[in-house]
């Protein structure tokens, strides 16, 4: 009697192991075909169409059909990135600061679900209120088109803000309440503990944060692309339209006939743009390994 | 716990997939030019209930969304502003003559541009309205995507093949561009009449010649095409059906604000 349930179970242990492998290996798969078929199609820019890497990455003449360079799009997801991380950045990690160190209980409990419901909010719900009321609105005070860096950038630090404040939040909680304590104990005001003490210890998991938010920011499509303007020319100001990376493929991969060298240029950016998330992804891992 | 859970997701699994078992409805799918999908829309609408056993799905994309995807055999029909000689597999159905017009904010205080004005305008050679008889106020052009068959024609009969410049906005969609084009001062772009009647933006004149039909009829006005549906091979009985409902229906061609193929006193090889 023992013995046999004993042995159910034992074999009920079996299949769900299997089960779990089954699936962590689909995962692996996955990722592997995914890099695979887009290392292949990526590729075939500069193998097939003999079209310089160089000129791909850095030449801002972008003719679809006979000189695809990508500069203009790179430089625009950098730059809509760089300003998304500079305001959404110390924003969320403030708010992380006051999450973890300041805010009373209740607040807290009024905050973080709508944390949550903000990562909730699907892209094209951000970028359609973009649409509605930030362009029109940096239309009617600047005199500009209202499409552009400026009010993608917007959108965007406001969509990087729960990772930035969620991240940021754990990083301050993880840290060994000793630290506060003997700070406060020492006779530092709650501003300088955080400040000096709280803050630095906490640089690495504020990286992560911010890298998290950088790569959420970069990959970013439907938003960016209903208020940069898709414009294919570099950014010379904040009010300019550009285009990005992800916008540009949304935007053109409907019109590129199969095999044509557009169609590659687009794959190319795709398999850019997961070298990117890859390497920021490896640039996480590190810093975690470093607070370890 | 985990049974009834798995008995959850096999009862939805089932839900999602019965409607579609169930049916034997035959359904026609269509894609591509934003200009002919007014038109299509409409003609779906009736052509349903009419004929309830048949499903219409009618998206945009741009037309070379449409030759791109009835190529690849994605859908039954791909609408088209213009032809597709990459893909000489494709069958064409002319359905309807389209006009397409430049449109402008009405702040910019300009009724009509000569050609070569116009292209100034649209290759950035000239920045400011005033430049051009108008009002002191700042040009942005709105292009359609490269795959835009709007943009082909717009580009082939006013632009004289010169590309626009890339320095103003990009819209993917007629609707889009007229939703801009209506909101930002100074904004110019060119678009399908049957998109643009009635929503108070300002029509500019060619050399004088406003897009009215009678200008298209006689070919005094260019920027015209026929509009076309595309099918990969000869089509099915339902779907030829549907397209002979299409073009036949005179009263719902002129209605949705395109012209009659028959009313035509030229030809596209005039131009």
């Amino acid at each position: 009697m023992i013995a046999t349930r004993a042995k159910r179970a034992h074999a009920q242990e079996r299949i769900a192991t299997s089960v779990l492998r089954i699936a962590a290996g689909f995962v692996v798969f996955a990722m592997a075909l995914l890099l695979l078929y887009l290392a292949g199609e990526g590729l075939k820019l500069f193998v097939i169409d003999r079209f310089p890497v160089w000129e791909f990455l850095f030449s801002p003449v972008y003719e679809p059909d006979t000189h695809p360079g990508a500069a203009v799009f790179i430089v625009g997801s950098l730059s809509v990135t760089l300003f998304a991380i500079c305001f959404g950045g110390p924003f969320g990690i403030a708010v992380g600061v006051f999450l973890s160190e300041l805010a009373p209980p209740r607040m807290a409990q009024i905050l973080k679900p709508a944390i949550d419901v903000m990562v909730g909010i699907p892209s094209v719900v951000y970028g359609w209120i973009g649409l509605q009321l930030l362009v029109p609105f940096i239309r009617n005070t600047t005199n500009s088109p209202g499409f552009g860096l400026l009010a993608a950038g917007i959108v965007l630090s406001i969509m990087i803000l729960p990772t930035v404040i969620t991240l940021s939040e754990d990083a301050f909680r993880s840290l060994s309440p000793t630290l506060k304590e003997g700070s406060l104990a020492l006779g530092a005001t709650r501003w300088q503990t955080i400040l000096r003490v709280l803050l630095p210890s906490a640089s690495s998991g504020l990286t992560v944060a911010l890298i998290l938010g950088i790569a959420r920011a970069i990959g970013e499509t439907l938003a960016v692309q209903l208020v940069i303007g898709n414009a294919t020319q570099l950014p010379r100001g904040l009010l300019n339209p550009t285009a990005t990376m992800p916008t540009e493929i949304v935007q053109d991969l409907g019109g590129a006939t199969q095999g044509s060298m557009l169609e590659h240029a687009l794959f190319s950016m795709a398999f850019l743009l997961l070298l990117i998330a890859m390497s920021l992804i490896l640039i996480v891992r590190f810093a975690l390994r470093k607070r370890a | 716990m985990t049974r009834n859970a798995a008995l959850a997701a096999v009862l939805v699994g089932l839900a999602l997939v019965a409607p579609q078992a169930a049916s034997a409805d035959t359904t026609i799918t269509l894609a591509g030019s934003t200009a002919l999908l007014p038109l299509v829309k409409d003609a779906a609408g009736l052509y349903q209930t009419a004929h309830p056993d048949v499903k219409i799905a009618v998206s945009g994309g741009g037309s070379g969304t449409g030759i791109n995807q009835v190529a690849a055999k994605a859908i039954d029909v791909g609408n088209s502003d213009i032809l597709a000689p990459a893909h000489p597999e494709l069958i064409d159905h002319r359905v309807a003559v389209i006009g397409f017009a430049v449109i402008a904010n009405p702040s910019v205080g300009v009724k009509g541009l000569t050609k070569a004005q116009l292209q100034d305008v649209f290759t950035g050679k000239v920045t400011n309205w005033k430049e051009v008889g108008g009002a002191d106020q700042k040009i942005t052009v709105v292009n359609r995507p490269r795959s835009s068959g709007t943009r082909a024609v717009f580009t082939k009969t006013l632009m004289g093949g010169k590309s626009a410049a890339e320095t103003g906005l990009t819209e993917d969609a007629t609707g889009t561009v007229v939703d801009v084009v209506g909101k930002t001062p100074g904004a110019v772009s060119y678009a399908a009449l049957s998109g643009i009647r009635g929503k108070g933006l300002a029509e500019i004149a060619i050399d004088g010649i406003l897009p009215t039909d009678e200008n298209i009829h006689m070919g005094k006005y260019p920027m015209w095409s026929y509009e076309h549906m595309f099918t990969n091979g000869p089509p099915s009985a339902d779907v030829s059906r549907f397209i002979a409902f299409v073009t036949s229906n005179s009263a719902l061609i002129k209605k949705d604000g395109y012209l009659l193929i028959r009313d035509m006193k030229v030809t596209e090889t005039d131009r």
